[in-house]
């Protein structure tokens, strides 16, 4: 049936000539006149997005040319991969990239148990307001800016009456205050466990809702074969939101090399930046600290092109597992 | 919980387990509200007295000198007014391109309709990067302008996913009827689509609307020299980075040495923190029935 109805309108109508506006060119006009109310509000945007976001993938030929921001596009200078082949033999190159990719790995696998542990817990929680309290608080980190969450995780772990040296001290574990922020390699754990002070609870809104989707049969079967809590909990919570936590890896497996500066930015400082150099930064100090742009620009394409080969490749292995895309 | 009568009484194990509960997710409220507290308490606290330490979450001399010096400070009144206008400017921005992208990609009639959204999705995953993006912006002129604020964040396609997951829930036939009775698309989208998108655009609002009160990258990066324009969040990272050896290099310390002299800069500090992280603490709390919601649902559709 459908078939019959469709060969009459893909064959092309002999009566129209050559030149003239096919029938479904004629269509397409009537029907964008139909909608041109829904033109009028996607468009203006979609220039925006242009503008804003494809304009500056134009300014990857950058990384081709020795970029001189007086000349116009034509008169610069081409040189090819010599941007490329100079980035890969630095040695502050190799450096930002180890940092950039232990930082993020580091920040996805803390960001994934931290944010699961705490949602399965809070679901554990009975007392309706505790719970609601809990979240609420649990929230507030994210909403804060980094340029405030590092000033109070420098303040907590500072040598002068810091939270964390004042805590250790009294304890008995030392008796000298450690500088913290100081030392190069305590730079990447403090990056990570400030992530999870900050996202945690924000993270594992997910989660719960994931949990809460959980058919209260499956713990009453359990109860009724005398699995105790903890047991429901391995047994069935944990398994109930494993699909959500696949899709979530994934997709923050794309975005391993996008972790961002932020927290580098803020929290590091001149005794540490041999760890707190991430790619961003590199090119934020070697490219355009310098007016190096090519250079810095290179180093962008980087990151950018690497972040997408792994999604792809994350995308693909899902896609061959599940049969299912994220793309 | 009604439906355990065939358990008699709780088990000594399950005992342990809900105690062993309750302190860890107790733990974990106290190590997130007690960086505030303190911070709070030290910024209300003498501070000379702060400097001999000890304080916890009450100030021992209590005062509101350091939040009356503070507001001495030029670059922090410009500052606050900045950020106040970015926020409320590029809220409403972004809530209008958001929710009428959302709707022109939701009704599945619309020709432009797959174009649109693997144009927006595609910049979900390419980025040109910091530095091309920064010579656009010279090139555009938008240096030293209030304008970098706003326009580069004007249309952000994960809101505009978010939006139009919440317009998929909503019947279409109410569409339908609206347009039987003679309302033109943008009829239907301001009269039936905004109203019924509420809760979608209070969570949308509030992402917005912090993200604009939280930034200061584009300060630091376009308007740096420019005191006029100066932020909130820039002038915190300032102060706050003075004393740390500075990561980043070139700012204008001339707002911290003025203060140096006259009060410990801990105790400016900390003021200067909580005047930042307050109007945030004020709207949160009341908007999260929605941005759970939003959240939920942003992420089970993408």
């Amino acid at each position: 049936m459908k078939a019959a109805t469709v060969i009459p309108e893909s064959t092309p109508d002999p009566r129209e000539k050559p030149g003239k506006p096919t029938r479904s060119r004629k269509r397409f006009w009537r029907t964008f006149k139909n909608q041109k109310y829904l033109y009028f509000m996607s468009i203006p945007f979609v220039i925006w997005v242009f503008v804003f976001s494809y304009l500056p993938l134009w300014g990857w030929t950058m990384a081709f040319q020795k970029y001189k921001p007086a000349r116009s596009f034509f008169e610069q200078e081409w040189v090819g991969f010599d941007h490329f082949k100079t980035l890969f033999h630095d040695d502050q190159f190799l450096l930002s990239l180890r940092n950039t990719l232990a930082m993020s790995s580091m920040g996805l696998i803390a960001g994934f148990i931290f944010p699961i542990m705490f949602a399965i817990l809070l679901n554990e929680v009975r007392l309706g307001f505790f719970k609601r309290f809990a979240q609420t608080i649990s929230y507030l980190p994210h909403f804060v800016s980094w340029v405030v969450a590092a000033g109070i995780v420098t303040k907590m772990l500072s040598t002068d009456n810091g939270l964390v040296n004042d805590l250790l001290m009294g304890l008995g574990v030392i008796h000298q205050p450690i500088q913290f922020m100081a030392q190069g390699h305590l730079f990447w754990g403090i990056v990570t466990l400030s992530d999870v002070w900050k996202e945690t609870g924000w993270n594992a809104i997910i989660y719960l809702a994931a949990i809460a989707g959980i058919g209260p049969e499956l713990y009453e079967a359990a109860r009724v074969d005398g699995a105790s809590r903890l047991r429901q909990m391995w047994h069935i919570t944990l398994p109930g939101i494993r699909p959500t936590i696949i899709v979530l890896l994934i997709m923050s497996v794309g975005n391993l090399l996008n972790i961002g500066f932020e927290k580098q930015f803020l929290l590091g400082n001149n005794l540490v930046t041999d760890y707190s150099q991430v790619l961003d930064l590199y090119s934020l100090k070697y490219g355009l600290g310098m007016a190096r742009y090519s250079f810095g620009t290179a180093i962008n394409i980087f990151n950018s092109v690497i972040s997408v080969a792994l999604l792809f490749t994350i995308n693909g292995i899902f896609k061959r597992t599940t049969k299912e895309s994220l793309l | 919980m009604g439906k355990t009568a065939f358990v008699h009484g709780k088990s000594w194990s399950d005992r342990m387990f809900d105690a062993l509960v309750y302190i860890i997710v107790l733990f974990v409220v106290v190590i997130t509200v007690y960086p505030f507290l303190n911070v709070l308490a030290i910024s209300l606290n003498d501070s000379i007295d702060s400097v001999r330490g000890g304080i916890t979450i009450f100030p021992r001399h209590f005062t509101w000198d350091n939040y009356i010096k503070i507001f001495t400070f030029s670059g922090l009144i410009t500052g606050f007014k900045i950020s106040a206008l970015r926020t409320v400017i590029g809220t409403l921005l972004g809530l209008i391109s958001a929710s009428m992208l959302a709707f022109t990609i939701s009704r599945e009639d619309f020709q432009g309709r797959k174009f649109v959204s693997t144009f927006l999705a595609l910049t979900m995953y390419v980025s040109g990067g910091l530095i091309p993006t920064y010579i656009l912006m010279k090139d555009l002129g938008l240096m030293n302008t209030f304008a970098v604020y706003i326009l580069p964040g004007v249309v952000s396609a994960f809101n505009v996913f978010v939006i139009r997951s919440f317009i998929d829930g909503i019947p279409y036939a109410l569409q339908e009827s609206a347009k039987l009775d003679g309302a033109n698309d943008f009829t239907i989208y301001w009269r039936v689509i905004l109203p019924l998108t509420k809760p979608a655009l209070a969570t949308i609002s509030l992402f917005l609307a912090v993200g604009q009160w939280n930034a200061w990258f584009d300060t630091y990066l376009y308007n740096g020299s420019r005191e006029s324009l100066t932020t909130l969040q820039y002038e915190l990272m300032k102060v706050l980075q003075s004393t740390t050896a500075g990561s980043g290099g070139d700012y204008r310390t001339n707002l911290v040495s003025s203060a140096v002299n006259q009060v410990s800069p801990e105790s400016i500090k900390m003021a200067i923190t909580i005047i930042v992280t307050v109007p945030i603490l004020l709207v949160y709390p009341f908007l999260q029935k929605y941005f759970v919601k939003g959240m939920t649902l942003g992420a089970v559709k993408s």
